[in-house]
C-alpha cells in the first residue's frame, strides 16, 4: 500500500546555486501528484530529493525534513534503505542493457542478495502484469535483452523493475517524455491502474497529462512550489496568478 | 527548389549549378579509393610479418618441437617444449597479478577518482605506460631478484605485470565512464548500493570493452623480451616452479636467434610462429567466451 509524503522546508543545492527554496507540501498516499512548471524550476530537483537521489550528484546538498509514511528519510535512513520502499522511473528508458528481460526486473531484489528462486519467478511475473508488459514478452523474457524492446515496453519494463521491489511511492521522472502518444496512453493508463497500490508522484511537463492523471497538481517556478492544491482547482481556477500564467502558456 | 528533385515531374532543364555530379562521384571514388589504400597499407605489415614467419618457420615446427627440451648447442633436434610452458606460467603470473590490480585501479579512477588523488593516479599511469620495458625489468629484478637471491617465474610475472596495469587501468577507467549515469541512478533507485552496482551493472555494462583492454595488455607483454632477462632468465629444462629460473618463448628465439647454429635459427623461426599463433588463439578464445556469456543483440 502506498503511504503520504511529508515535506518541510526542503532546500536543495547543486554546488552554490540553490535550486530548491523551503519547498512544504503534504502528498496523499494511494493518489496521483503532478508536478509541473518550466525546464529547470527544481520539479526534478525535488522528486530527487524524496529518494535521497539528489545527494549522488557531486556537490550537491540537501536541507530540510522528509517524511515517507513515518520513515524519515534525512534521519536514521540511509540512503539504500529509503530507496528500496520507493520506486524511480526515469525520463528516458534505462533498462541494464546486459541483463534479460526477467533478470531486469529480478535486478531490485537480486541485487540486494533475494535468492529464492520460485518466489523471484512469481514476482517478475506479477511485475511484468502490473506495468502491463507481460502478455508481450512473456515468451522472451530470458532470451531477450531488455534493451531489445522497443522505447514504450523498456519504459514498462522500467516500471516493472521499481514494481518489483514492493515500493510504498512510485516516483516518475517525466517518464514519457522520450515516448509516443499510443505508448504515452498505454503508461497513462497504467499509472491510473497503479494508484490503488502506490503513491505515485510525477513530473511532467505535459500539463493534459498532469489534468489526465493527478488528482494534485504542484507549480514549481525558479525553484519555490507557488501553488499546490487539486488538479482540478489548478487548471480551473489557480490562486495565484503565475500559474494562471503558465498553464495558459503566456510564458514558460 | 531542390529538394523537391524528383518528387514532383521536373519540366524545367537542370540547372547549371546542380550539373556536378560527374565530379561529385569522382571526388567521392576518389575518397574511397584512399580509404581502401589506407586499409591495404595497415594490413600489409601485418600480412607480410605473419606470412614470411609461416614460410620460415612452419618447416620446423613438429612434434618434437613442441613436446622436447632444447638439445645441448650444437645437436640438431630438440624443441621449445618447457619455453612454451614457461611463457604460460609467467603470463599466468602477470596476468593473475596485472588484470586484477589494474581494473581496481580503473573502477577507483572512474567511480571515485574525480580528485586530485585520481589525476596523480592517472599522471602516474601514463609514465608508467612509457617507461622503457627494460627498465621496468630491472625493477622487477631489484624488488624480487636481489631481495630472493635468484632469477624466477615470479619476477618474470612481476615484471610483465607492471607493464600489464597502466593499460588495463586507463581502458578499464574509459570504458566504464563510458557506462551511461542513467544505468548507475536505476540501481541507486532500486536501493543497490554504490559498490553492487559498481561490480554488478557498471562493471558487468563494461565487460567487452574492459577486455579487449586486458587482451591488448596481455598481448603487448606476451611478446616482451627486454623485461625477462634478468627476471625469469630462461632455462634450458623444464620448470615450473615459481621461486626458480624459467624459459620463456621470447628469451629463447632471441638466444637462439643470435647463436651461430643454422638449426638454432631455424627452431627461433618456428618460436616465433608459435609465440604469435599462441598469442592469437589466447585472444580469440577469450573473446569467444565472452561474446558467448553475453546476451543477443548486445555488446
Amino acid at each position: 500500500m502506498g503511504v503520504g509524503i511529508q515535506v518541510e522546508n526542503v532546500n536543495a543545492w547543486y554546488g552554490k546555486s540553490q535550486a530548491l527554496h523551503d519547498i512544504n507540501l503534504k502528498i496523499e498516499a494511494n493518489h496521483a501528484t503532478a508536478l509541473i512548471g518550466p525546464s529547470g524550476c527544481g520539479k526534478s530537483t525535488f522528486i530527487r530529493c524524496l529518494n535521497r537521489m539528489h545527494e549522488t550528484t557531486p556537490d550537491a546538498r540537501v536541507e530540510g525534513r522528509v517524511k515517507i509514511g513515518d520513515l524519515d528519510a534525512y534521519n536514521g535512513t540511509s540512503p539504500t534503505q529509503l530507496r528500496r520502499r520507493i520506486g524511480m522511473v526515469f525520463q528516458k528508458p534505462n533498462p541494464f542493457p546486459t541483463m534479460s528481460i526477467y533478470d531486469n526486473v529480478a535486478a531490485g531484489l537480486k541485487l540486494n542478495g533475494y535468492r529464492d528462486r520460485k518466489n523471484l519467478d512469481e514476482i517478475v511475473e506479477g511485475s511484468l502484469k502490473s506495468s502491463a508488459l507481460w502478455e508481450e514478452v512473456k515468451d522472451t523474457i530470458h532470451k531477450k535483452s531488455g534493451a531489445s524492446l522497443s522505447g514504450g515496453q523498456q519504459q514498462r519494463l522500467c516500471i516493472a523493475r521499481a514494481l518489483a521491489v514492493a515500493p510504498e511511492v512510485l516516483l516518475m521522472d517525466e517518464p514519457c517524455s522520450a515516448l509516443d502518444p499510443i505508448s504515452t496512453g498505454k503508461i497513462e493508463e497504467l499509472i491510473f491502474e497503479l494508484k490503488a497500490q502506490y503513491t505515485i508522484v510525477i513530473v511532467t511537463h505535459n500539463m493534459q497529462q498532469a489534468a489526465r492523471v493527478a488528482e494534485y497538481t504542484g507549480f514549481f517556478l525558479l525553484g519555490r512550489l507557488i501553488e499546490y492544491d487539486k488538479t482540478e482547482k489548478i487548471f480551473t481556477n489557480p490562486s495565484d496568478k503565475r500559474t494562471e500564467d503558465y498553464i495558459t502558456g503566456r510564458f514558460g | 527548389m531542390a529538394s523537391l528533385r524528383g518528387l514532383v515531374p521536373d519540366t524545367t532543364p537542370t540547372p547549371a549549378v546542380l550539373q556536378i555530379s560527374a565530379w561529385r562521384r569522382l571526388k567521392d571514388q576518389m575518397a574511397t579509393a584512399f580509404a581502401v589504400s589506407t586499409v591495404v597499407i595497415v594490413l600489409t605489415p601485418l600480412v607480410a610479418i605473419f606470412g614470411y614467419l609461416v614460410f620460415k618457420g612452419i618447416g620446423s615446427v613438429n612434434l618434437a618441437f613442441l613436446t622436447q627440451i632444447p638439445k645441448p648447442p650444437g645437436e640438431v633436434g630438440g624443441g621449445m617444449a618447457n619455453a612454451i610452458g614457461g611463457s604460460i606460467l609467467i603470463l599466468a603470473i602477470a596476468s593473475l597479478l596485472g588484470v586484477p590490480l589494474g581494473i581496481g585501479a580503473g573502477i577507483y579512477l572512474a567511480e571515485y577518482g574525480r580528485n586530485r588523488f585520481g589525476d596523480t593516479i592517472r599522471f602516474v599511469s601514463d609514465v608508467l605506460n612509457g617507461v622503457p620495458s627494460i627498465v621496468i625489468g630491472i625493477v622487477a629484478y631489484a624488488i624480487v631478484v636481489l631481495r630472493q637471491k635468484h632469477f624466477s617465474a615470479l619476477a618474470g610475472g612481476v615484471a610483465l605485470s607492471i607493464m600489464m596495469v597502466p593499460t588495463i587501468t586507463r581502458t578499464t577507467e574509459e570504458m566504464l565512464l563510458l557506462v551511461p549515469n542513467v544505468l548507475r541512478e536505476a540501481a541507486y533507485g532500486l536501493g543497490v548500493s554504490r559498490w553492487r552496482t559498481t561490480l554488478s551493472i557498471v562493471l558487468r555494462t563494461a565487460t567487452s570493452g574492459i577486455i579487449t583492454g586486458v587482451m591488448l595488455a596481455f598481448a603487448r607483454v606476451a611478446g616482451e623480451t627486454a623485461p625477462l632477462l634478468f627476471t625469469a632468465f630462461g632455462n634450458q629444462y623444464w620448470n615450473w616452479k615459481l621461486y626458480q629460473p624459467t624459459a620463456a618463448l621470447p628469451l629463447q628465439i632471441f638466444t637462439y636467434a643470435i647463436s651461430p647454429y643454422d638449426d638454432w635459427h631455424r627452431q627461433a623461426w618456428a618460436g616465433a610462429l608459435v609465440l604469435i599463433v599462441l598469442i592469437v588463439s589466447a585472444v580469440s578464445a577469450v573473446r569467444y567466451v565472452v561474446r558467448r556469456g553475453t546476451l543477443g543483440g548486445v555488446a
